[in-house]
């Protein structure tokens, strides 16, 4: 008796990838030729298409930043083709391949709430709020893998001065834009959208803390979360929402996606914790894409400098 | 169909179709095509084939009987070998390549993970059934013990499916999908084998009592 191993066999998998890379280099020399003929591009670089598939627009970045680890950066393809973004499947190549038509403009990000200067941005707005800094950051997945990924963006705070936010203001609530027309395979992901997140304020001031467009010099990717997303590099990967459309200041710690679904497994907090185990697999370890060999976790995945804002606080509870 | 399931160039072709999975991984490392995370890939299919010959093999009796093809008795023991060679395979990558022979950590895990001490259970029944798949085995047995022994199949395909299930993190649709196979071919025997008692009663002469096993 033969099974079928089921519907989601990859096109990559049925054509033989050097065909089907063939056939890509194919269509971008063929674009390539069209275009270079128009713009008088190089010879050279008609020969030699990009490699890169969804390659977005070049980002002015004008400063570099002391946060940027020194490590050794993970391929682009890597980042790109490998990831969760489970509105678009929950293969880890599913985004890459299911993301390729999302509409990312006209984009906006609604901020409300407890703030004195309640706005709703347009993505150019916000582009120009602050200057675009490139952070190399370590990004840990709650699966025990990680990445080096130089992003592009700014620290969230200066987001937050914009709208002043009130003293009662306690927490600070993202929500990530869905659509099922766009995002068929959401309905198969088993947890509920929109994807919402949240952070503590004094968490989400800490410069760290990156409000970010793009990455390797570069506009976001679709699946990557693009146009603008968070990221939070001493918390699990989860915690840095994706195509971010609303931010809100609140009172009362607010509900986040993956703590719905599974309150044992992820909690609030989900800072980056060797000591405290995932309830199914060790978080002592991780395997950085690229290596052999798992290497160990650090503690706030090497950020101590925010260690202070949870001073006090018994973090095996407060996972 | 019959002819060609008896003649004795069948088991060949069968033989290398049921290698395809191992081929596919050594055609994607020669392509650098094992995803960014290799040893994860090489996990998950191996897995997953494990399973899938764990249904294949699980098939083979109710196919025989739905089919009217008693032939593919032929198969089930290269079916089950193939299940148990995914297995090892699946077992051998984690060692070796995930946890890197820390044994230690194996037992940790095995202990410590319920998902992982399904999947090992699951593997560890596989070995007896595996050495004593042969002809000389089943005579040093005799059938009938030899029957009861594997049928702790039925363990390894609810740990396999309990395994899987246990793994992912929400998406449970393929863990479900393997285990309504499970599940129906499991209940198949069930049914067949309530058919065969009822006739054995009524060739006795006795209406079979309703026992609490009957009445569950």
């Amino acid at each position: 008796m033969l099974i079928k191993k089921d519907s989601q066999i990859a096109s990559s998998e049925i054509t033989p990838k050097w065909l089907y890379l063939n056939r890509r280099k194919f269509l971008t020399g063929a674009l390539g030729v069209t275009a270079g003929a128009l713009a008088g591009r190089s010879l050279r670089e008609i020969a030699w298409p990009s490699q890169k598939v969804l390659a977005g627009t070049k980002l002015n970045v004008t400063t570099k930043s002391p946060f940027s680890t020194s490590e050794e950066v993970t391929p682009y393809n890597a980042v790109t083709h490998y990831n969760n973004f489970y509105e678009f499947g929950t293969g880890k190549e599913d985004p890459a391949k299911n993301a390729t038509n999302f509409r990312t403009s006209p984009w906006s990000v609604k901020v409300s709430g407890l703030v004195d200067k309640p706005r709703t941005f347009t993505l150019e707005e916000l582009l120009h709020l602050a200057p675009l800094e490139e952070r190399i950051y370590r990004h840990r997945c709650v699966e025990a893998w990680s990445i080096v990924v130089p992003w592009v963006g700014y620290s969230f705070n200066a987001l937050l001065k914009e709208v002043s936010p009130q003293s009662k203001a306690k927490f600070v609530a993202f929500e990530s834009y869905y659509s099922p027309g766009q995002m068929p395979m959401g309905n198969y992901a088993g947890i509920s959208f929109p994807y919402i997140e949240g952070l503590r304020l004094d968490e989400a001031m800490h410069p760290l803390a990156l409000l970010c467009f793009g990455m390797y010099g570069e506009t976001l990717p679709n699946q990557d979360g693009a146009p603008v997303r968070m990221v939070l590099p001493w918390k699990y990967g989860f915690k840095s929402i994706k195509s971010l459309v609303k931010i809100k200041l609140v009172e009362k710690k607010p509900d986040t996606t993956w703590n719905l679904s599974s309150s044992s497994e992820y909690g609030f907090y989900s800072n980056v914790n060797p000591h405290v185990d995932h309830p199914r697999w060790t978080q002592a370890k991780e395997r950085r894409l690229g290596e052999f060999f798992r290497r160990p976790t650090l503690m706030f995945n090497g950020y101590d400098q925010v260690a202070s804002l949870y001073a006090g606080m018994d973090l095996k509870k407060n996972y | 169909m019959r002819k060609v399931l008896r003649s004795k160039w069948i088991k060949l072709p069968v033989f290398a179709l049921c290698l395809i999975p191992l081929g596919q991984i050594a055609w994607r490392a020669l392509h650098n095509d094992l995803t960014a995370n290799p040893i994860e890939f090489i996990t998950h299919h191996t897995g997953s084939w494990t399973l899938i010959f764990v249904v294949a093999t699980l098939a083979v009796t109710p196919a025989r009987r739905l089919l009217h093809l008693p032939e593919l008795i032929r198969f089930r023991r290269m079916l089950g070998l193939f299940a148990f060679f995914y297995g090892l395979l699946h077992f051998s990558t984690w060692l070796g390549l995930d946890k890197f022979f820390d044994w230690q950590e194996m037992l940790h895990d095995v202990s410590k993970r319920p998902f992982i001490t399904a999947g090992f259970t699951g593997f560890m029944l596989m070995i007896p059934l595996a050495l004593t798949s042969t002809a000389g085995w089943i005579r040093r047995l005799g059938g009938k013990r030899w029957l009861a022994l594997h049928r702790l199949v039925y363990v390894t395909a609810i740990a396999g499916v309990v395994h899987y299930y246990w793994l992912v993190k929400s998406d449970v649709r393929k863990p479900l999908f393997y285990g309504a196979l499970v599940a129906l071919l499991l209940s198949l025997r069930v049914g067949s084998w309530l058919v065969a008692r009822r006739e054995k009663a009524v060739d006795k002469g006795v209406e079979p009592k309703l026992t609490t096993a009957e009445s569950a």
